[in-house]
Formats: structure tokens, C-alpha cells, sequence
């Protein structure tokens, strides 16, 4: 076990040396760089930019270079842990992304946790009371959960908070405390956002998960195995509960490592919508600014947490299922 | 308790499932007495309704199936006032089938071997626990002399390093083994009654031959009734003292295993013992064969299930109505109007 996660970390680097090479070329293909988008942005506000300064900027950030020097002066600089300056912001990236991503993940865990206690339990009642009414009731809610967008529900929530209560749900934060340092009292204020967020993030992939468990479980329960606790005398939810359920989550396990990324990357139209303050947003106007440091950045901290996450769900598998336990030992 | 009082008896059991196509009568009238100390064999073809018969003994059929009728009366010692031994009848019809009752009777008074020894044990639990689970369920026993009871159970069956064993997950285990494993779960608590649904099946000749001889030195040496179910007559004739032959959810014919096959009375066990081959056979010579195939469970035939493929039907009364179960010599009964 413990060899097999040290020969994953090992792995890591060579990963994410491939996808850094990709990542850069993606962030580079777009004709035109930073300082093209950034005049013209100038040119339409009516001012302009001296030709000295653009020079020094150009220098400043090495778009004078070609490509390939460009990217290993942006290498030199990660493997010093350093995430450079963003373009746009004159700012460290590393500091525009950092609060950010700390919320994404939160908004993330969130989502995470409702889906997996909201889907499990109900995919489990489906599976035990298959043809029952509320069976039918939740595998019509199911439809609407997989079939909605989830921007869209944000809409609808948004609008409808707003047009029964009076109130504006968007954003992570209360207005007071947006711009706030670190408290007991902001947390409290984002733990009173953030579930909203969440619900409208996690509800199609519950639609999904609680699916995937109903139809998992109805052909665990019919296994010989089942017959075998039965005939011991179990009560029957012990039955269930212990011998087919364990057997139908196994295989769900290994869909929380592809689950997060899928999370941070989902969340981009909701996050518009929403108003929140995570890295969805960012990520946009990166790219459309040609900020690439600044989105290389990014999309290599996905691909970091892609990463972390396939190791997880491995484990996690590994933990629960002996049967693959073994295989690799 | 004596052996001359059936232990389990079984009165005109119906077991239907009915589903969307149409009713399956799975088990339509099935009457039977077991014995402490008896092997009591069970034969028939598949889909004939054995399992689901035994399923209804132990009260876990599967839904939509349930009993529509009959009653399963089992016979239990109890302590009576002046320290003697008391008979107390019990129906296990009439209990609520998940109720604690039934469920301290199950696993613990009727045990069943199921069907598929590669399946029955959970892949992601190891064979200990899964035995201490059925011992501390129905023992009042801790942990560690469930795994004591346990080991010592592993050991009866005859698989060695039982210590290891008890630790390694039942697709560790080979086969034979697995099938032991099965074997000692069941006897774990020692039940009065051992359903054993074709506990040979999934194994080898020599295997078979093993799990047999264990089968029979168990209930030799505990005094249980085994119910024995299988398609193999060669296995019926080495193992039980009785046999019960089925057919489509009925009983054609039951008695001791000399007067099955020396003197079959039903045209269905006839044609069963002549389809199997005998060792002054001549080379390459035809079976002969069961004509026609079996019904549609959704479309059985109107009178005696048999009367299509029976040679000596007798029209207008076998496709008219069900030929009651009748005495016919001392222990045997037969349902066929051949002998009204
Ligand atoms: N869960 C179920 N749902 C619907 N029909 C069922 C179910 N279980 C059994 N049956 C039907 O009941 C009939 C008897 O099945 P059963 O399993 O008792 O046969 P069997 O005699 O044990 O056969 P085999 O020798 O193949 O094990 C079959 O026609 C089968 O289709
Ligand atoms: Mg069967």
C-alpha cells in the first residue's frame, strides 16, 4: 500500500511537467499577447500607452523572448515556487489565486458532502422499495436534477429569493464582509452562504450518484450472497446495509478522484451567475486577457488537484475493496 | 424427542410470484414430512421449484413471491414444568417473516447451504466474520469464543490451517474449500435442519465425493435432518433415505429411496431413471429420453403438469384435473390417476 502511494507520488512530477508543456501551449495559441488585448482595451477608453513603457513591459515579462525561452523562464520561476506576477492585476498570482482557491475548495467539499448524504441514503431507499411510490417520486426528481443545467436552477432560485423574500443570495459573502480579513465572524457569514452555492453545484451530480447507487444495489441485492445473511437470521436492514450496500458503493468510490476536479471546473457559469468569488471567474478573465501566467497558473493547480485526486479515490478503493487491496501487493 | 414424529412438516405449500406477465405458480401444493436423522432427498428438473420451496421454509422468498397457502409446521423441544421435554408445534406460516421470531429460527434451527458456493460468501468480508456473524447472532457468545467456535468449525469440515483461513476472503479459497466454508457457516449453530440446495454442483467428482461423505458423518453425528436437493439421481441414491420427486411446483411422488428406484410408480419417475445410463449399457446406445419439453411456467397445462409428456395419459382425466397425493404402500404416495 504505502509503495504503491510513493510510487504515484513519484509519478507526480513527470505529470505535471507533460501537462505544464500543454497548459503553456494552450495559454500561448491565441494570436496576439497580453500587451495587444491590454492597448487595445486602452485604445477604446480614448487613452494610449508610450511606446518606451511598452517596451519595458515587454521586457519586464519576457514577451520579447521566443516561446520556448518564455516557457523555461516560467518553469524557473514554479520550481522556486514561484507562480510569477499576473499581467493584468501587477500583482503576484499566486496571491490573486490563493483566497480564491481556498473558497473554490470549500464551495467544492460542500457540494461533495451534500450530494454523497443526500444520494446515498436515497438510492438505497429506491433500490429497497423499487417500485414504491416515493421510488417513483425520486426517480422523477432524478430526471429533473440530471436534465436541469445548473446555472439555470441558480437563476431560478436567485430570482425567486429575490421576488417572494426580498433578498439577493448571490456571492459567498454578506457585503460587509467581502473585503474583510480572516474571522470567526466571516466564516460564520460564508457558512451562511456557501450551502446555497453548494445545493445548485451538487444537485445533478445527487441526481446522478443517486441513480448510479439505485440501479448498483438492485443488482447487488439479488446476488447468492445476500440469500447467505439472510438465512443466518440477520435482520434484514442489517442485511442490507452490511452485504449488498457496501458492495454497491465500492465502485462509486473511484469516482471521487475525477468528482472534484469536475467540481472546480463546473463551477464557472454557476460562479458567473452567482456572483461568487472563486476561481471560476478569475479563470475566465485570464484567459480572454491573455493574462498566461496567470492562467497557466491556474489550470496547472487542476491539474495538481486532477492528480491528487485519481491518487485519493486509488486509495480509498484499495482501503475498501481487498480484492484490489491484494492485487497490487 | 423421537424420530417418528416429522421434525418438519409441510402441508399443500403454494408459493407465487405474480409479475407483470402473469402469475408464476412456482410452488403449487407441495406436501412433505421430515425426519430427525433422515437424509431427505429432493429431485426434479430445473425451474421445477425445489429452492423456492426451501426459500419458504426458511420465509425468505424473494418479493414479489409469496405464500398464498399451506402451512410449514416445525417441532421444537421446549423445557416442560417438571424438567421433561415438551413438543411445541409452531407454524412458520403464520409468523411475520422478518419478525425475531422467525429470525431466531433461521440460522439456527433450519440452516441452508445455498445454491452457488462461488457467490454465497460476501468477496469484500473475510470468511471469519462472516461465520462469527451467524455464531454471535444466535450464541450468546463474545467475539473472541465466536472465532474459538468458529475455528472449530472450520476444522470439523476438514480444511487445514484453519487459524489463516478464517482470515482470507472466500475467493482465496479454492472450491472445495469454499464449499466447506459454506458447509461449516451453515452448521455453525447447530441447526435441526440442514437445507442443502445442490451442495455438489460447483465442485468436482472428488470434491463431491468429500462433501458427501462430510454431509453424512455431520448428520450422523449431530442427528440432524438433511434436506438434500439435486438433479443428480446417482448422488439421491448414495445419499438419501427418502426422496421427493417434483415437477412444475408439484409433488408426482415421494418415498424411501429402495422403492424409487426399484419400484418407481409415476410415469414421470419412471422416464427420469430410465433417461440415466447403467453400466450394462451397450457403448453409444441412445438414452432414452424425456419426450416433448418442459411448459412456460406462465402457461402450464390445465390438469396433472405431466399429462402432455406422459406416455400413459389418460384423456379426459389428466388434462382435466390434478390427481390428488395418494398412500400407496407404506411410506410411499404418488399423484397419478393411474392408481385411483
Ligand atoms: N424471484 C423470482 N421472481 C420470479 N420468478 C421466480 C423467482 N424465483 C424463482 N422463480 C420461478 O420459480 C420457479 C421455480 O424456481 P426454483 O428456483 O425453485 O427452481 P429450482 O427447482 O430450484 O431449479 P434449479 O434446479 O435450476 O435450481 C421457476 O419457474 C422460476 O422462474
Ligand atoms: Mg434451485
Amino acid at each position: 500500500m504505502l509503495r504503491f502511494i510513493a510510487q504515484r507520488l513519484l509519478l507526480l512530477p513527470v505529470l505535471l511537467f507533460l501537462f505544464s508543456v500543454v497548459v503553456f501551449i494552450l495559454v500561448e495559441a491565441p494570436p496576439g499577447d497580453f500587451l495587444t488585448s491590454y492597448m487595445a482595451t486602452l485604445a477604446s477608453g480614448g487613452s494610449s500607452i508610450e511606446t518606451e513603457q511598452l517596451e519595458a513591459l515587454k521586457q519586464q515579462f519576457g514577451l520579447d523572448q521566443p516561446i520556448h525561452i518564455q516557457y523555461l523562464r516560467w518553469m524557473e520561476s514554479l520550481s522556486k515556487g514561484d507562480l510569477g506576477l499576473s499581467l493584468e492585476y501587477q500583482r503576484p498570482n499566486i496571491d490573486l489565486i490563493g483566497e480564491r482557491l481556498w473558497l473554490t475548495i470549500a464551495l467544492a467539499l460542500f457540494a461533495f458532502f451534500i450530494t454523497w448524504i443526500i444520494a446515498i441514503p436515497a438510492g438505497i431507499y429506491s433500490a429497497t422499495h423499487q417500485n414504491s411510490l416515493l421510488d417513483y417520486v425520486l426517480t422523477v426528481l432524478n430526471y429533473i436534477g440530471v436534465a436541469t443545467p445548473n446555472f439555470l436552477l441558480a437563476l431560478i432560485l436567485m430570482w425567486v429569493a429575490y421576488a417572494q423574500f426580498n433578498v439577493s443570495i448571490t456571492g459567498l459573502f454578506s457585503s460587509d464582509y467581502i473585503q474583510a480579513p480572516w474571522s470567526v465572524a466571516r466564516v460564520i457569514d460564508l457558512l451562511q452562504h456557501i450551502w446555497l452555492p453548494a445545493i445548485v453545484l451538487g444537485i445533478g451530480g445527487t441526481a446522478r450518484l443517486t441513480r448510479i447507487m439505485r440501479a448498483n444495489l438492485l443488482d447487488e441485492l439479488h446476488k447468492p450472497y445476500v440469500v447467505t445473511a439472510r438465512a443466518k437470521g440477520l435482520s434484514e436492514w442489517k442485511v442490507v446495509l452490511k452485504y449488498p450496500v457496501r458492495l454497491a458503493i465500492n465502485p462509486l468510490v473511484s469516482t471521487i478522484g475525477w468528482y472534484l476536479p469536475q467540481l472546480f471546473s463546473g463551477s464557472l457559469i454557476v460562479a458567473t451567475v452567482m456572483s461568487l468569488q472563486n476561481v471560476g471567474p478569475l479563470l475566465l478573465r485570464a484567459l480572454t486577457q491573455q493574462d498566461m501566467y496567470l492562467a497557466g497558473s491556474i489550470l496547472l493547480i487542476y491539474c495538481f488537484l486532477t492528480i491528487i485526486g485519481t491518487l485519493i479515490s486509488d486509495v480509498l478503493l484499495a482501503i475498501v475493496d481487498p480484492r484490489i487491496r491484494m492485487e497490487g501487493a | 424427542m423421537n424420530n417418528s414424529t416429522p421434525i418438519l412438516s409441510v402441508r399443500d405449500l403454494k408459493v407465487h410470484f405474480p409479475l407483470d406477465e402473469g402469475t408464476v405458480k412456482a410452488v403449487d401444493g407441495v406436501t412433505f414430512d421430515v425426519y430427525a436423522g433422515q437424509v431427505f432427498g429432493i429431485v426434479g428438473e430445473s425451474g421445477c421449484g425445489k429452492s423456492v420451496t426451501m426459500k419458504a421454509v426458511l420465509r425468505i422468498v424473494e418479493p414479489p413471491g409469496k405464500i398464498v397457502a399451506g402451512e410449514i409446521i416445525l417441532r421444537r423441544s421446549v423445557a416442560g414444568a417438571n424438567g421433561s421435554q415438551m413438543d411445541d408445534l409452531i407454524n412458520l406460516t403464520a409468523l411475520d417473516a422478518s419478525g425475531r421470531v422467525m429470525r431466531s429460527i433461521r440460522g439456527a434451527e433450519i440452516a441452508l447451504i445455498p445454491q452457488e458456493p462461488m457467490a454465497s460468501f460476501s468477496p469484500v468480508h473475510t470468511i471469519g466474520d462472516q461465520i462469527i456473524e451467524a455464531i454471535m447472532l444466535h450464541q450468546a457468545v463474545n467475539q473472541r469464543e465466536a472465532r474459538k467456535i468458529a475455528l472449530q468449525m472450520l476444522k470439523d469440515v476438514g480444511i487445514p490451517i484453519p487459524d489463516q483461513r478464517l482470515d482470507e476472503y472466500s475467493w482465496q479459497l479454492s472450491g472445495g474449500l469454499r464449499q466447506r466454508a459454506i458447509i461449516a457457516m451453515a452448521l455453525s449453530c447447530n441447526p435441526r435442519v440442514l437445507i442443502a440446495d445442490e451442495p455438489t454442483t460447483a465442485v468436482d467428482v472428488t470434491t463431491q465425493a468429500q462433501v458427501l461423505r462430510l454431509l453424512r458423518r455431520l448428520q450422523q453425528d449431530r442427528n440432524a435432518a438433511i434436506i438434500f436437493i439435486t438433479h443428480d439421481l446417482g448422488v439421491i441414491a448414495q445419499m438419501a433415505d427418502y426422496v421427493m420427486v417434483m415437477y412444475l411446483g408439484l409433488v408426482m411422488e415421494q418415498g424411501p429411496v429402495d422403492e424409487i428406484f426399484h419400484a418407481p410408480k409415476h410415469p414421470y419417475t419412471q422416464a427420469l431413471l430410465r433417461s440415466i445410463p447403467t453400466i450394462t449399457m451397450t457403448p453409444r446406445e441412445n438414452l432414452p429420453t424425456i419426450t416433448g419439453s418442459i411448459p412456460h411456467p406462465f402457461n402450464k397445462p390445465r390438469g396433472c403438469p405431466f399429462h402432455p409428456r406422459c406416455e400413459k395419459s389418460i384423456a379426459g382425466k389428466c388434462d382435466q384435473a390434478v390427481p390428488p397425493l395418494r398412500r400407496i404402500g407404506a411410506n410411499q404416495m404418488v399423484s397419478c390417476f393411474l392408481y385411483e
